[in-house]
């Protein structure tokens, strides 16, 4: 079958889909977009979550027949969507580590067509919440869903909003501090 | 480069080959050891582009699957591919009999394993055959319509079935070098650890405790899924891009089965998902490359969980007796234990493992007089192998709980016995070994437990109860009725790097040059980056020997010596070393192209002690002599060189005795947990840590290490577990549905206290992280919940009819 669907802000086309594909299979395979994680495949482990029409899901668990029409926005878009929701070019933070990290010029492509990383991806990255970074793009989309609707949440929200998502390597502290920072930087309006 | 945007047309995308992409550091002047820089590959990890093995993608890509045994263990009658190639898609399928070379079987230490089953499966979920199609269902489908006749064998599944007199012997004729001292073919080593005299010194004994343990088996759980894609070459060899821990053992195992001499086997580290030792041995490395060379198209291959679950080892299940002795005033007086490990089908890493649960197995304590034997089985069982902690952590389960047995029949605090016995720079091992680098046990255990205590009834609120901090959690189950708290401690020791004579090096390639007008380091070498962090700190060292700011790291392949594995907590100490080494040789390079250059113009140049510093060379005073960028001119200045650690000695294989390792590492937890009683459901509240790391290279990257080491320990004990059908030997719960790994509603704050101690043998007085904070995380959290329900508690993980009394 043939899939027409809004891929981060895209219209986007996937011809000879087998109907057995999931929207992850087609997004991964079809489109490019390896960002979605593939760790289970059966919706426990949180990697693949992507926003579908604005809500959150597990991308392994939707038939790509289900995404036909809609929109969908995964790690790859974003820093793009976060910027279209501030209404600039992505806000973002800054470390005092940061020109010594990952972020330095050369470090690779930046996604979001001239934006920085969104500030929950710098975020992330400024409180070691990555590791091996595998559960990461899952859960960018799950943390920036939640501090989109709720902008100062307490530990235990943080937690409720990421118990769908595994992490192997943290111990999931760094993770907890990533989201705080995230949080405590949207509310001084850096 | 930007990411892939693959047109329509093509219809396919993903990441490109050549893949980690260079990776260059800062532009500050800062960034050497000690601080707390940024992952470089952090960007890319955030935005997704980060290429994982299974992001890999290749025109004209074919996918491969293996068709894997039903049953544990059985005889094969036939194998008919007929229908499989059949399929409309299906480019090869290849059996034990399509094999190319002579060689059949790999192996990390004993090649008993065949690459695809020969006659007979030893294990469920055994490789039987291999399919390449060219879409990942046609391929699964066309597996399944391979028709494979089994006659069941009988299986051995633990030491009473495996050393019965009529016991099926799961590795017939056997000729490794272990075979002639083991007692029974099913054990596939057998390590005694024998020192003092243990019958005199019961006798000084005023109280003994005895007890028998029982640890679950334990999956790595990484989420990147093995996988991998394999491009066969023009010259008839074949290039991998894999996700492992050692690339050169791959290839030293792979090269053999493909016929190929090693030079035709390259291989580069693609993104790797996580390890924790369950990419040690080889998963579907070979089986992408038998199909890609099959074929002449390039093979991806990637499980999925389920498969993952069959596609690696496991951590050891292990059974231990331990008897402990102490005298009145609280000095233990001997210990005697066994330990037996489930190795399963295959050999894998459990003959070191063993060694390690014999040389650690009485822990971090002053013993004179023990009596030891650890030995690992063959048996119909999963295969097990390396997990984080690497049979240290089996024995630490068991003999932290024997510490309390022991303190509450004295009536001591259960730290202040620890302390009472705490080994301590100079203290000799059951081993022999005297240990001549700090071992803050007992300051370890006074560090954890000072550290405050988290309230009490957190989960009370202004509205009531908060569930979300509650035993049950959002299931609702309790408001606070039936709960009860508990606080346990514990503490291990863990050898870092290989132990037992083995060598043990690692290769680095640095180089110096001018781009851009400053100078630019690369770091070349072939770890494996799984997560832990090892390139931020490469890139660290090369700025804190060098003086430079701008430091590339080269993706890891087999164009540069073997680095060694990315395990036993030591590639921060080894290559880490290495990278240190190789700088230095750089350093003296520079600075004799500085002296031919500038020597005339000061006689600093020949007299004084030269150091790089901010892109300059300058003298032990600070004074500059020379930019570096003047230096090197349009030269490049290189050096390649191997770097060991101190020798090691294998273990006596009667009395255990030896020198046998390098370092030791130690941990100390106190968990705090609330339990509701009438349900037996366990809520872990705090679980604490103080860690010796000798010189923290990245303090946040070993704060990292020490929490995620200690959510797997906490996993360990309350929930993770692959259940074995005893009579069939077959997995039941493959699948995160079924096995659960901690989630963040499972874990709680872990508060680190980072001691540094320098270890003056190590580089930097460093002290490998990574595995110490697994081991006693388990057994604090086993401790706490005996605290709060008085439950004796011999089995982890606890499961909740533990708590009730249904078991």
């Amino acid at each position: 079958m043939r899939l027409d669907f809004t891929v981060n802000g895209r219209p986007r086309q996937a011809d000879d889909v087998w109907e057995g594909e999931s929207l992850l299979y087609v997004l991964r395979e079809r489109l490019g977009l390896p960002g979605s994680k593939n760790a289970c495949e059966q919706g426990e482990c949180g990697s693949c979550t992507v926003r579908l029409d604005g809500v959150p899901v597990c991308s392994c668990l939707v038939a790509a027949g289900q995404a036909e029409g809609r929109e969908v926005v995964t790690v790859e878009g974003l820093a793009h969507y976060a910027g279209q929701r501030s209404g600039g070019t992505g806000a973002r933070g800054t470390s005092p580590d940061e020109a010594v990290g990952g972020a330095a010029e050369g470090a690779g492509p930046q996604a979001g067509e001239g934006t920085g990383p969104a500030p929950v991806q710098q975020a992330f990255i400024d409180a070691g919440a990555v590791q091996c970074g595998f559960c990461t793009p899952g859960l960018l989309i799950a943390a920036d869903a939640l501090l989109e609707l709720n902008p100062d949440p307490t530990d235990a929200d943080i937690r409720e909003a990421l118990s769908g998502n595994l992490c192997r390597c943290t111990g999931y502290e760094k993770i907890m501090d990533a989201v705080r920072l995230a949080a405590a930087r949207r509310s001084e309006g850096v | 480069m930007r990411p892939s945007e693959p047109s329509a047309a093509s219809g396919q995308g993903g990441a490109p080959l050549g893949v980690p992409t260079k990776i260059t550091q800062g532009s500050g002047t800062r960034g050497g050891i000690g601080e707390s820089t940024l992952r470089p590959d952090g960007i890319l990890k955030v935005t997704g582009e980060f290429a994982y093995s299974s992001d890999l993608w290749h025109e004209d890509m074919l996918w491969g699957q293996i068709l894997r045994s039903p049953v544990a263990h059985a005889e094969i009658v036939s194998i008919d591919t007929g229908e499989a190639l059949a399929v409309p898609g299906v480019y090869a399928v290849m059996t034990y009999d399509d094999l190319p070379a002579d060689v059949k079987h790999y192996g990390l230490e004993i090649q008993d394993t065949p690459v695809l089953a020969h006659g007979r499966v030893r294990h469920h979920g055994e490789p039987v055959a291999i399919v390449a199609a060219d879409h990942p269902e046609t391929a699964r489908r066309a597996a399944a319509k391979i028709e494979v006749a089994y006659r069941e064998l009988p299986v051995v599944t633990d030491e009473a079935s495996a050393l019965a007199p009529d016991a099926v012997l799961v590795h017939e004729d056997r000729t490794d070098h272990h075979s002639h001292h083991v007692p029974h073919p099913n054990i596939v080593h057998r390590q005694p650890i024998v020192r003092g005299d243990v019958a005199g010194a019961r006798r000084r004994a005023d109280v003994i405790v005895e007890g028998e343990y029982t640890f679950g088996m334990q999956d790595q759980a990484f989420l990147g899924p093995e996988s991998g894609l394999a491009v066969p070459e023009e010259d008839g060899g074949v290039h991998l891009y894999i996700a492992t821990q050692w690339l050169h053992s791959d290839l030293r195992q792979i090269a053999p089965v493909l016929g190929l001499p090693e030079d035709k086997v390259r291989m580069t580290l693609a993104g790797v998902g996580g390890a924790f030792g369950g990419r040690e041995d080889l998963s579907m490395q070979i089986h992408a490359c038998l199909l890609a060379l099959r074929t002449g198209r390039p093979v991806k291959i990637v499980y999925n969980r389920f498969e993952s679950f069959f596609g690696h080892v496991h951590r050891h299940p292990a059974k231990l007796r331990y008897e402990h002795g102490a005298t009145r005033d609280g000095r233990l007086t001997h210990v005697k234990c066994r330990i037996v490990l489930d190795g399963g089908a295959y050999a894998s890493a459990s003959p070191a493992v063993v060694g390690n649960a014999s040389s650690l197995g009485i822990g971090p304590y002053v013993v004179d007089d023990v009596d030891i034997e650890a030995v690992a089985l063959y048996t119909n069982n999963p295969p097990c192998g390396a997990m984080r902690g690497f049979g240290a952590v089996q024995a630490c389960f068991a003999y932290e709980a024997q510490m309390d047995k022991l303190a509450k029949e004295l009536g001591l605090d259960p730290v202040e016995f620890r302390q009472l016995n705490a080994m301590e720079q100079g203290t000799v091992m059951p081993t022999g070994q005297r240990v001549d680098s700090p071992a803050p046990v007992a300051e370890l255990l006074r560090r954890v437990k000072a550290m405050p205590m988290p309230p009490e009834r957190q989960w009370e609120s202004s509205e009531g109860a908060d569930v979300r901090q509650l035993p049950g959690g959002l299931s609702n189950t309790t408001h606070g009725e039936g709960v009860v708290r508990g606080v346990g401690y514990a503490v291990g020791i863990k050898n870092v790097g290989f132990s037992e004579g083995f060598d043990d090096y690692s290769t680095a390639r640095v180089r110096m040059e001018v781009a851009g007008g400053e100078p630019v380091v690369t770091v070349h070498t072939a770890m494996a980056e799984v997560g832990q962090g090892g390139v931020t700190v490469h890139a660290q060292i090369a700025r804190t020997e060098l003086g430079v700011t701008r430091v590339t790291i080269h993706p890891a392949d087999t164009r540069v010596g073997s680095a060694g594995s990315t395990s036993a907590s030591r590639q921060t100490y080894v290559t880490g070393g290495a990278v240190r080494h190789a700088c230095a040789l750089v350093r003296e390079k520079v600075l004799e192209l500085g002296r031919r250059r500038f020597g005339s113009y000061h006689p600093a140049w020949a007299t004084a002690e030269l150091l790089l510093e901010g892109g300059k060379v300058v003298t032990d005073d600070g004074e500059a002599l020379a930019d570096l960028v003047d230096v090197l001119g349009d030269e490049a200045v290189e050096a390649e060189e191997e770097w060991r650690h101190r020798p090691t000695e294998p273990f006596d294989p009667r009395t255990g005795q030896g020198d046998g390792h390098v370092q030791y590492s130690f941990a100390a937890h106190r968990a705090v947990v609330e339990v509701d009683t009438e349900l037996g459901l366990v809520k872990v509240v705090e679980l604490a840590c103080a860690q010796d790391v000798g010189k923290a290279l990245n303090p946040l990257s070993v704060v990292g290490q020490i929490q995620g080491g200690t959510a797997q320990g906490l996993g360990m004990a309350v929930m993770e577990e692959i259940l074995v059908d005893p009579r069939t030997a077959k997995v039941r719960n493959p699948s995160f549905t079924d096995y659960l790994i901690p989630t963040i509603l499972d874990t709680p704050t872990i508060p680190v206290d980072v001691l540094e101690l320098a270890d003056g043998h190590a580089p930097y007085g460093l002290r490998g992280v990574g595995e110490a904070p697994t081991l006693s995380s388990t057994p604090a959290v086993l401790a706490a919940i005996r605290d709060a329900t008085g439950l004796e508690l011999n089995r982890t993980p606890v499961r909740p009819e533990h708590l009730t009394g249904t078991a």
